[in-house]
C-alpha cells in the first residue's frame, strides 16, 4: 500500500485505506470486525483487508437486527468490535441493540459495551432507505457518541478515542471520504458574513460554496463539525459565530429533524445568535434521478446563503 | 421419575433451589401485595422453577443471558437474594443499583447479564458473547420472544458458526394471554433448530437434567420446555390454578417416592422461614416495615 501523505507524526493515507489498515491491526491484536457481506463491492469500498474469520473477521448472516446484537455480545465479550453497517438506513434495523443495550449498558448495569459502529453513508439513486447520512436517529439515545470524519487524521482520532474510552460509538461515514487523502482545515475570515458549519459529506459542497460567495463579495466562516454527540460548542465555533453578521447555518446530510436541529440549538443559546439548518428536503428518495433527496449541493448551499443574508 | 444416576445430595440440592425461588417470589408475591415495595412492573416465574433450579446443576459457570423474568436464573445460579430484594426495592444495594427493577437484573459474579426490555434481545447477544468469549452461554427466552425474527435469525447464526450456546425457551404457550396456536403453527424444537440437536419436553426437573447433561457436550442446542407459570405475566396476579399440573407438587411427589420426604420437607420449612426473615430483615433495614 502506497502512502499518500506524511507528516511529522505518522504516515497518512486515504481514508479508505486508513480504515483499512486500523481494521488490520485490530484484528491482528485480537479484536474482531463483522458485518454483511463484507467481500462485496471491493470489501466495502476498500476498507476492510482481506483477511478471513480467523482472523476475527465475521460474516454476519442478512439478519440485520441480530447481527446488532451479535456485535453487543462480541463488545460485551471484550472484543471491542467493529461492526460494519454498508448502508446507513439498513440502521433502522441494525440501531435496536445498539442503542437499546450497548448505549444504556453502563447506566444500567455498569457494564461497558464499547462497539465502533462503522455505517456508511452514500448517495445518489439508491432510493428511499439506503440514501445518505441517518446519523439523527442514534444521537436521540444516551450514552453513545456519534461522530462524522471525513479525513484520514479525523478517522485516525476517532479510533484512537474509541480505543482509549469505553464508550459506544457511531461513525458516520460516507464514501466520498474514501479517496480523501487530505485535512480540511477551518476557515475563518474577518467581519464574515455568515458561518457554516457543516457535517459530514456537507462539508465538501460547504467549501466549494465559501469559494464561490466569495467570488460574490459574501465571506463565510467555515467550522467543520466532526463530533455530532455529545456536541459541545467550542469557544472556536462561538467566536467565528458571534463575529459573523448574519449567524449561522448547519449543512448536514441528515433530514433536518434530526441532529442538525439539536446543534443549531445548542450553538444559539450559547452564542445568542441565530443558526439555521439545512439538510436533505422533508421527503423520501426516489430512484430516478429527479426525485432524489440528495445532501444540500454547492447551488443549495449558495441559495441559503443568500437567502438568510438577503443579498 | 428421579433418575438413578442422580446422587441423594443432588437432589435435595434442587429441590433447595426450587424452594429458594418459589419462597422468594411468593415473599415478593406477599410484600408487592401489601404496598410494602415500589410498584414496579415484577415478572415472576413460580411455578416454573425447576427450569432454571435443574439447569444451575449442570451448567455451572455458564454465562447467563435471561430475559425480564429473571428472578430464578439469578437465584438458582447462585446471585446474592439480600441484593436481589434491594434491587426490588430500588435501593443503591440493589444487583443492579435500582436500575435493574424486576425486568433488567444482572449479577456479574455468577455472569448473569442484564437484558434491555426488548423481548428477546438477550439471544443475539447471548451468540456474540458465546463467540466471542468460547464460553458456554445459556440464553432464556420465553415462548413469545421466541418468535422474534432476530432471535430465529440469531438462533440460526449460532448453529451456522457452532457458538457453544443453550437455548431454552420457556414455553407456557401464552403471550401474555394469547395463545401459542393462535400465534404459530410451528415449535421450536422441530422448526428452529437449524441442524442444531433439539428437544421438546416438560419441565420435569429430572429430565431436565438428563437432557442438559446430554446436551453439555453438544453446543449448540435448544430445549423447549414446556411449562405452567402459575401467576400472571406482570404483576402478582393469579387466575387459578396451573392449567395442567403443578410442577411443584409434582417434584415433591417425586422426592417422597424416592424416600426423601422427610429431608424434603425440612428443606422446604427452613427456606420458606429463612426467606421471609430476610425479606423482613430488608423491609426494615430500608425503612418500609
Amino acid at each position: 500500500m502506497e502512502s499518500k501523505i506524511t507528516t511529522g507524526r505518522e504516515t497518512i493515507m486515504t481514508v479508505a485505506e486508513t480504515i483499512r489498515e486500523i481494521t488490520k491491526k485490530h484484528l491482528l491484536s485480537g479484536g474482531v470486525a463483522l458485518g454483511q457481506c463484507l467481500t462485496a463491492v471491493g470489501w466495502v469500498g476498500g476498507t476492510v483487508p482481506e483477511l478471513t474469520e480467523q482472523d476475527g473477521l465475521m460474516e454476519l448472516s442478512m439478519d440485520d437486527t441480530a447481527g446488532g446484537g451479535i456485535a453487543v455480545g462480541l463488545a460485551l465479550a471484550g472484543k471491542r468490535p467493529i461492526y460494519i453497517v454498508r448502508y446507513q438506513g439498513f440502521q433502522w434495523f441494525n440501531a435496536a441493540m445498539i442503542v437499546n443495550y450497548a448505549a444504556k449498558s453502563k447506566d444500567m448495569w455498569g457494564i461497558h459495551c464499547p462497539v465502533f459502529v462503522r455505517s456508511v453513508a452514500m448517495e445518489g439513486s439508491i432510493g428511499p432507505v439506503a440514501s445518505s447520512s441517518h446519523h439523527g436517529m442514534f444521537t436521540r439515545m444516551p450514552g453513545i457518541e456519534v461522530v462524522a470524519p471525513m479525513t484520514p487524521a479525523e478517522y485516525v482520532s476517532t479510533w484512537e478515542y474509541f480505543m482509549s474510552h469505553d464508550v459506544p460509538i457511531y461513525v458516520s461515514e460516507h464514501r466520498k471520504s474514501f479517496p480523501i487523502d487530505y485535512e480540511l482545515p477551518h476557515i475563518i475570515k474577518p467581519k464574515a458574513d455568515i458561518t457554516l458549519f457543516p457535517i459530514s459529506v456537507g462539508r465538501l459542497n460547504a467549501l466549494e460554496a465559501v469559494k464561490e460567495l466569495e467570488k460574490e463579495g459574501i465571506t463565510c466562516n467555515l467550522v467543520h463539525i466532526i463530533k455530532l454527540k455529545p456536541f459541545v460548542p467550542s469557544n472556536f465555533m462561538l467566536k467565528a459565530l458571534t463575529d459573523s453578521t448574519h449567524g449561522g447555518v448547519v449543512i448536514d446530510t441528515d433530514f433536518e429533524n434530526g441532529v442538525s436541529k439539536c446543534i443549531a440549538h445548542d450553538l444559539m443559546l450559547a452564542s445568542d445568535r441565530k443558526v439555521h439548518t439545512l439538510g436533505l428536503k422533508e421527503r423520501a428518495a426516489g430512484f430516478a434521478p429527479h426525485l432524489d433527496n440528495l445532501p444540500p449541493s454547492l447551488e443549495e448551499i449558495i441559495e441559503k446563503v443568500k437567502e438568510l443574508i438577503k443579498k | 421419575m428421579i433418575s438413578g444416576s442422580l446422587t441423594t445430595e443432588e437432589i435435595l440440592e434442587i429441590f433447595r433451589k426450587i424452594c429458594l425461588i418459589r419462597y422468594f417470589e411468593l415473599n415478593l408475591k406477599r410484600v408487592y401485595d401489601a404496598g410494602l415495595m415500589p410498584r414496579i412492573p415484577i415478572y415472576l416465574s413460580v411455578g416454573q422453577e425447576t427450569i432454571a433450579a435443574s439447569l444451575s446443576m449442570i451448567y455451572k459457570g455458564a454465562s447467563l443471558f435471561g430475559q425480564h423474568r429473571g428472578h430464578g436464573i439469578y437465584l438458582a445460579f447462585g446471585g446474592n437474594p439480600a441484593q436481589l430484594i434491594d434491587e426490588l426495592l430500588g435501593l443503591p444495594t440493589g444487583c443492579a443499583g435500582g436500575m435493574g427493577g424486576s425486568a433488567s437484573i444482572q449479577c456479574p459474579e455468577i455472569k448473569m447479564f442484564g437484558h434491555d426490555g426488548l423481548m428477546g434481545t438477550q439471544v443475539p447477544i447471548g451468540v456474540g458473547y458465546a463467540i466471542g468469549t468460547g464460553q458456554t452461554t445459556i440464553t432464556f427466552m420465553g415462548d413469545a420472544s421466541a418468535e422474534e425474527g432476530y432471535v430465529l435469525g440469531a438462533i440460526g447464526y449460532a448453529a451456522t458458526k457452532k457458538a457453544p450456546i443453550l437455548f431454552v425457551v420457556c414455553d407456557n404457550g401464552l403471550s401474555i394471554l394469547t395463545k401459542k396456536d393462535v400465534r404459530r403453527n410451528w415449535n421450536m424444537a422441530d422448526h428452529a433448530g437449524f441442524g442444531m440437536i433439539t428437544m421438546d419436553m416438560t419441565d420435569d426437573p429430572w429430565e431436565i437434567i438428563r437432557i442438559g447433561k446430554l446436551f453439555k457436550d453438544q453446543l449448540p442446542a435448544l430445549i423447549n420446555i414446556r411449562t405452567n407459570r402459575e401467576l400472571w405475566h406482570a404483576g402478582t396476579g393469579r387466575d387459578g390454578e396451573p392449567n395442567e399440573f403443578n410442577r411443584f407438587n409434582v417434584t415433591k411427589n417425586d422426592i417422597a417416592i424416592a424416600g426423601l420426604k422427610i429431608e424434603a420437607d425440612i428443606i422446604e420449612k427452613e427456606i420458606e422461614a429463612s426467606i421471609e426473615a430476610l425479606w423482613n430483615q430488608r423491609l426494615q433495614l430500608a425503612g418500609r416495615l
